[in-house]
């Protein structure tokens, strides 16, 4: 997904790093990895640090860091080109459970144009631009962290290290109370729901689905808008 | 960050959870919060204690005899804006470490196979 924009810039001093947030590694994330054939770092998170570490709750999602190891834009949702999933057709065949997806995945709110504008800027002009953010402001738009959500990110840590460690059954009481503690955070229940074997429905383990919750905000609400100066 | 024991050794706490014990305290970047003695007795670092100090929520499986230390809460996901000098693996097994990239210009991407 984002190989041609690395061509692109790489020459003018920007590298990618991308991140699978992937609790089943390697396995999962290789056929991924290896069709997009990267001349880029591409990294494999099995823990989720990075929700820890940058406050990520959702996928894809950017961090810009300058020259000298600074953040100077916090995490916000990133694409590189427009998602295909905005112009899929639901097909004649398609259950009404297939097409309510596709039609609330055809309402996200994905804005790759501004996003690649500003990133462009900032590969040009650097700390001159106006989309490198001032250090207080990077801080203050990264994610605020109550109490509640640093507890459901100690749920989600345990939840996964006993599914790693083969206890998946004792594995689902901690990823339902990172959910119940930080409802709003995409990138744990998703991967929770995505770990449930073959056939389970995650309505009934967790209490909820990817189109009942989508449903519930508005798909236009999963992706923030972004907030480019 | 997993815990077996709330008594772990100096450089495990610090691999674990960035946070150094020093004379002054239990320090990070330029931030130091003084410790009471019973924080460190027996040269063990009381976890416990270091939860409640550092205001890290500290969460018990009691079936798989373990502790889970969750980030610091209370203020942002973001305390500094120097980049965490984390490593993770390629798909060969290699570490690669972000802190490589010094001198460059970096567009940092999570994404996911789910």
């Amino acid at each position: 997904m984002w190989q041609e924009l690395r061509s692109e810039l790489y020459p003018q001093g920007l590298e990618i790093v991308t991140v699978a947030l992937d609790t089943g590694g390697a396995d999962v994330v290789r056929p991924y990895i290896e069709a997009a054939r990267p001349e880029h770092p591409s990294l494999i998170d099995q823990a989720h640090l990075m929700d820890e570490l940058f406050g990520i709750v959702n996928v894809p999602s950017g961090v810009w860091i300058d020259e000298e190891g600074m953040i100077v834009r916090p995490p916000e949702t990133a694409y590189p080109h427009r998602p295909t999933f905005l112009d899929r057709p639901v097909p004649a065949d398609a259950t009404p459970e297939v097409a309510a997806r596709i039609a609330a995945a055809r309402k996200l709110r994905v804005e790759p144009e501004r996003y690649l504008a500003a990133l462009r800027d900032w590969v040009t002009w650097g700390a001159a631009s106006r989309y490198a953010l001032a250090p207080e402001v990077v801080l203050e738009r990264s994610r605020p962290r109550p109490v509640e959500e640093a507890t459901a990110a100690a749920h989600f840590a345990l939840g996964q290290h006993l599914h790693r460690a083969g206890r998946p059954e004792d594995a689902v009481g901690h990823f339902r109370a990172a959910y119940r503690l930080q409802p709003d955070n995409w990138t744990y229940k998703r991967q929770a729901w995505s770990l449930l074997p073959e056939g389970q429905d995650p309505r009934v383990v967790y209490g909820s689905d990817w189109l009942t919750d989508v449903g519930r905000l508005g798909a236009e609400h999963y992706y923030p808008a972004l907030e480019m100066e | 960050m997993i815990f077996e024991s709330l008594q772990v050794d100096h450089a495990a706490f610090t691999r674990q959870t960035g946070w150094e014990i020093k004379p002054e305290g239990a320090c990070k970047g330029t931030r130091c919060v003084p410790l009471p003695a019973a924080a460190t007795a027996g040269g063990l670092v009381d976890v416990s204690i270091l939860a409640e100090r550092l205001r890290m929520p500290l969460v018990r499986d009691e079936e798989a005899g373990l502790w889970c230390l969750g980030p610091e809460a209370g203020g942002r996901a973001l305390t500094d804006v120097q980049v965490p000098d984390f490593a993770l693996p390629d798909l060969a097994g290699r570490e690669f470490r972000i802190s490589s990239l010094r001198g460059k210009k970096v567009l940092l991407v999570a994404w996911a196979s789910w």
